[in-house]
């Protein structure tokens, strides 16, 4: 049986990863891919924590996260190809339609 | 332990690939071998019933959706994303991502093959122990992963979150549908 712990220091590395990803890339695409990953870790550590407590609301609370990043992903996607079509990058650098 | 060992480190390695290679395609594979990864732990931590929905939903539509947007956009000229930055002046944001580049050349398949090899030796090593089961027959069982626990409680205490997902799926699948739209 693997500690608790050691699935909570992992969960915070692959979100360290993520948000390092974040913020050193400027590809749109790749910066959505990190954004999975980091709620991918969030996941990891609900999981984790409903091992610990026995208790299956952390599992409840895992699928509901799936269904959002589901729907946030068809959205967002969505949005990226409108970009794309509309200003012909994938840099969000170029991406400055709301800056006052 | 020595399995989620390997699975981890499977699954920094692949976070890194995703963050660090410089095309799209090979961050959403690299991606989708993190996914594959972490659906291994959650058996690991009983968790069956999440581990099928994280394949199917993480790595069956997620990775390919993207994948299907890569394609359409072009995964090509998307490799320049990062380029671009340097060159309009604003360096301090892209020399981290373009020196990482450098160093890596051809990286990306040496290390997916070797990640890939590594994850098929720690699911056959898991299943072959054993390890990758349930635990069965012990006190300290933890039996609430399968899926009529998970039913169970879904249909019973949290009815309305289940049915307002349903909802918040729909809309998102008519705003995906209208933001996309050609027009």
């Amino acid at each position: 049986m693997v500690p608790t712990e050691y699935y909570l220091i992992l969960s915070a590395i692959l979100f360290a990863i993520g948000v390092v990803g974040v913020l050193i890339r400027r590809n749109v695409l790749i910066i959505f891919m990190s954004v999975e990953m980091m709620l991918n870790a969030v996941n990891l550590s609900f999981v984790a924590l409903s091992r610990q407590f026995l208790d299956l609301n952390g599992q409840i609370f895992v699928l509901m996260a799936m269904i959002v990043a589901a729907a946030e992903v068809a959205v967002g996607l969505a949005i990226v190809m409108t970009v794309v079509r509309h200003k012909d990058t994938t840099n969000i650098e170029d991406v400055n339609l709301l800056r006052g | 332990m020595f399995l989620f060992i390997v699975f981890a480190l499977i699954a920094i390695v692949a976070a890194l690939g995703v963050i660090l290679s410089h095309k799209p395609v090979y961050s959403a594979l690299f991606l989708l071998m993190n996914f594959g990864t972490l659906a291994a732990l959650y058996i690991m931590l009983q968790a069956q019933f999440l581990a099928a929905v994280q394949v199917i939903v993480y790595a069956g539509a997620i990775v390919v959706l993207i994948l299907f947007v890569i394609m359409l956009i072009g995964g090509g000229e998307l490799g320049s994303g990062d380029r671009r930055t340097r060159g309009t002046g604003d360096t301090a944001t892209a020399v981290p991502a373009s020196s990482g580049r450098r160093v890596a050349l051809g990286w990306p398949r040496i290390t997916a093959i070797v990640l890939a090899v590594l994850l098929l030796a720690g699911v056959g090593y898991g299943i072959i122990t054993g390890q990758l089961y349930p635990a069965q027959g012990s006190a300290a069982t933890f039996d609430a992963g399968s899926v009529q626990a998970i039913g169970s409680v879904l249909y019973t205490d949290y009815l309305l979150p289940f049915e307002l997902a349903s909802v918040l799926l729909l809309v998102a699948m008519i705003g995906a549908v209208v933001l996309a739209r050609n027009e």
